[in-house]
């Protein structure tokens, strides 16, 4: 495995490593662990969405009091949804592509020996482990788990236990993780940009940053103001909770028929700081999606990446415009009607940059000599449904029609297309590339490429009928469709139930082959893809010190494809003097 | 395969385009003043969506077609990025100044304008999980709301007194909205606990009830029936069953109806 340059004990080098690719991979295996809790949880939901009365066998020993008997309760349906959403936006979305293949990758794209502060980058991981733990432990509190949503919408979430079932110790817990969570990545994004900005190589200018490495530092710099205001966020929601505060909480209010002793709180406030974290998230998570198949599609099509400075300069507006546009959660939450119109323009104006990157993508797969990998595909993928995602935002960033969709499941199938499946889509592609150069083995193609097609027609089959449901009025977050009008759609919400679970078997077919690769796959060799970014130039897996003592000199910008190189071929690594 | 990938895009962006166009899922009948805009609005939305939704899929689908396996001459996009730009800028600049400066009319129509005068008044009560609608009574008057009187043993959903209060005597508090047919309606919405919604699909009326506010919402009703009023804010365990029906009358059933109301308390 890693070469180590001082001698140093296994838990030193393997646990608590201050190295940035142990960390990174240590964020990776934390995210492969938490989406597959996560998708396990939406499993449940939509076997009860699809034959609610039907117990799961063994559910009743797992969860004696949320399904006694295998049968999910409501309040239980609500605690798997929030917890479901809850790990898979943070522990997920959020690791993986930013911190997973950031933390392994950026040091050495730049041609560093480690991160600019890599005992703050160790730091930040053991944080995020820490949260993770806080929030699982919310399964096993008393009154139950949390079921506000993972977007905790006070005042449910900060009255406490009157308002119900899980609005006790787990949605305190539910509070804490997160506010651990902003913590960690706080020290995170202050890494990524310190680095970026101060050890980059001799002759690595910011002209010749690989696009990863520039999505990975916008990111960073998205996340660094996100996080720092929901870490204040959830610390006054926990003062609300535990301390008798009333941030979130106004006068008058009779839950369970007592009277809260709360006062002047405003319910608006919470959603105004979440939705300001919470719209960023979103390009948290897209966003090192669009830096890996920026970087992934002019590898295998042979040919540049059209528009390499356009593409950066979108990647810049999106960035900024990502800060302006959070009221388009909020055109039906009471806010003053006339702000509607002023965050609506902004949301459809961001469309602009992400149509352009999206029109840079397909234009760079024009006349290319196309080589159809695993990571190809699932970059080809990765354009196909964001864009099927991206424009079913037309609808919900326009306050008339959002009257209409708002609270249905044409908004699940929305952000699910466009942050979900495709941020997964980067994930998959990543993997697929990147392995070679994290485990130092070749992952199997064959395997990889089912794993592609039974995934690309499952999340299509999954998603794209909900909005059929959306536009037939069907309302989310219910846990049972009782109300007459949607019982019609019952058979369509048990063919998606069929294709979730089957899409969710698929991805055990993607856990075998990563761990089986890991332990037996064949060796890797330095360059397997024929790539000219940094990372390939060095062996796989990389020594401890990256580079094996040298310093990467860059001569080359990244995007160097389709042109005459030495020995005849048809690329330029960016250190191509070594 | 880069050509089976081609005909899997193909196949899924025309499928799931023919789903939408055929309406085979599709919104329940309108039945407000407002609400046919709403349905304009959405309907033009679909058919710019739908356009760039098959146009982008059938684009990266030829484009990895005849790209699959190639070994001949890389060729390079015409004009190269710029004509990307240009494109991108043109097509959602100008939908977006469409969709704008017509949809901020629809939206005026519901939400910047006041209710029509003479509108009927209706306060709602939201709270875990039930609506209650509050007619003002003979008086034309309503009662004060007093949160410590407010308890669910002894009905009194919306806190009167009507011990010290005499506008609050002869309010009538019921489990449905009934309206009259074709006559402006305003709602008042209030919440006791936690955040809910009020979402009629038919009417086309969704409107978030917070706590320690009074949201108005008015619209007008245009044909007689029953029709489900849901929450769509998720607002606990019982969320999925809070719900109450809107029941549409013809003006005189609403005055019968009205008439045969006894006082809340």
């Amino acid at each position: 495995m890693t070469h180590v340059a001082v001698a140093q004990s296994f838990l030193r080098r393997q646990v608590f490593s201050v190295d940035h690719k142990v960390i990174g991979r240590q964020y990776l295996d934390l995210a492969l662990v938490a989406v597959f809790t996560g998708m396990l949880l939406s499993w449940l939901m939509r076997f009860h969405l699809g034959w609610p009365e039907t117990p799961v066998p063994g559910l009743g020993k797992l969860a004696p009091t949320g399904a006694a008997g295998g049968v999910i309760t409501p309040e239980y349906y609500l605690a798997l949804m929030t917890m479901h959403g809850t790990i898979m936006i943070f522990f997920v979305l959020t690791t993986a592509p930013f911190a997973g293949f950031g933390n392994f990758l950026l040091p050495l794209q730049v041609g560093a020996e480690d991160m600019a502060f890599p005992r703050i980058n160790m730091m930040s991981f053991w944080v995020t482990l820490l949260a993770f733990l806080v929030l699982l432990t919310a399964f096993f509190v008393g009154d139950g788990p949390p079921l506000s949503g993972w977007t905790a919408y006070a005042p449910l979430s900060a009255v406490g236990e009157d308002a119900g079932p899980g609005q006790g110790a787990g949605q305190t817990l539910w509070a804490i993780s997160i506010a651990i969570f902003c913590v960690a990545q706080l020290l995170g994004a202050l890494n990524f940009i310190a680095t970026t900005l101060d050890l980059r190589t001799k002759g690595m200018s910011l002209a010749r940053l690989p696009f990863a490495t520039w999505a990975w530092l916008i990111t960073a710099v998205i996340a660094l103001v996100a996080f720092a205001v929901l870490l204040p966020a959830c610390i006054l929601l926990i003062l609300d909770r535990v301390a008798g505060t009333s941030f979130f909480i106004p006068g008058g209010l009779v839950i369970s028929d007592r009277l809260q002793p709360h006062a002047g709180g405003s319910p608006l406030l919470w959603q105004h700081l979440f939705w300001f974290f919470g719209h960023p998230e979103v390009y948290i998570a897209i966003l090192p999606g669009f830096g890996v198949v920026s970087q992934i599609l002019p590898v295998f099509a042979r040919k540049p990446l059209l528009g390499p400075r356009v593409f950066i300069t979108c990647l810049i507006a999106i960035a900024f415009l990502s800060y302006t546009v959070w009221g388009h959660h909020m055109f039906l939450s009471g806010m003053n009607p006339f702000s509607a119109t002023l965050f609506s323009v902004p949301t459809l104006v961001i469309t602009i940059p992400a149509a352009i990157i999206t029109l840079l993508w397909i234009g760079t797969i024009y006349g290319a000599r196309l080589r159809l990998t695993s990571a190809s595909l699932f970059a080809l993928g990765f354009v196909s449904v964001f864009v099927t995602g991206g424009l079913s935002g037309f609808f919900l960033a326009q306050p008339s029609t959002d009257i209409y969709l708002h609270g249905t499941y044409f908004v699940v199938a929305h952000f699910h297309f466009v942050m979900g499946v495709a941020a997964m889509f980067g994930i998959f592609a990543g993997t697929y590339f990147w392995f070679p150069k994290l485990f130092g083995r070749m992952m199997n193609e064959t395997l990889g490429k089912w794993h592609f097609w039974l995934t690309f027609i499952g999340v299509y089959s999954i998603f794209m009928p909900m909005h059929y449901l959306g536009l037939a009025g069907n309302v989310r977050r219910y846990s049972a469709f009782t109300d007459d009008y949607l019982q019609p759609l019952i058979p369509l919400h048990r063919f998606i139930t069929v294709a979730a679970l089957f899409t969710g078997a698929v991805q055990l077919l993607f856990l075998f082959n990563l761990m089986r690769s890991r332990l037996r796959g064949p060796k890797a060799p330095n360059n397997p893809w024929e790539a000219t970014t940094l990372e390939w130039s060095t062996s796989s897996p990389p020594p401890h010190d990256n580079f094996g003592g040298r310093r990467a000199v860059v001569t080359h910008g990244p995007n160097e494809y389709g042109v005459t190189g030495p020995g005849g071929r048809d690329y330029l690594m960016q250190a191509e003097s070594q | 395969m880069g050509k089976f990938f081609a005909a899997v895009v193909t196949l899924i962006a025309l499928a799931s385009a023919a789903i939408f166009a055929l309406h085979i899922w599709w919104l329940p009948p309108d039945i407000s003043t407002h609400g046919s805009r709403i349905d304009r609005q959405l309907n033009e939305t679909m058919i710019v969506a739908g356009i760039l939704f098959v146009a982008a899929q059938l684009a990266l689908a030829t484009f990895v077609w005849r790209s699959g396996g190639a070994r001949g001459p890389i060729k390079t996009f015409p004009g190269g990025a710029t004509p990307m730009v240009v494109l991108a800028t043109v097509l959602v600049g100008i939908e977006i100044l469409v969709l704008t400066f017509v949809g901020s009319k629809v939206w005026a129509g519901v939400y910047q304008t006041p209710a029509a005068p003479g509108s009927l008044q209706i306060e709602v009560q939201a709270e875990q999980f039930a609506f209650y609608f509050r007619y003002a009574g003979a008086d034309g008057r309503f009662g004060g709301m007093h949160p410590e009187l407010m308890n669910d043993a002894t009905e009194n959903f919306f806190g009167l007194d009507p011990a010290n209060d005499t506008t609050a005597r002869d309010d009538i508090v019921v489990g449905s909205l009934v309206i009259p047919v074709n006559q402006p309606i305003e709602l008042r919405l209030h919440a006791k606990d936690v955040n809910h919604s009020l979402y009629v699909p038919e009417l086309r009326i969704q409107q978030d009830i917070v706590p320690g506010m009074v949201i108005p919402l008015h619209f007008t009703a245009t044909q007689t029936g029953k029709y489900e009023l849901v929450c769509t804010q998720l607002c606990g365990l019982g969320h999925y069953s809070m719900r109450a029906y809107v029941d549409v009358k013809s003006p005189a059933d609403f005055m019968q109806w009205l008439k045969e109301q006894s006082p809340a308390l």
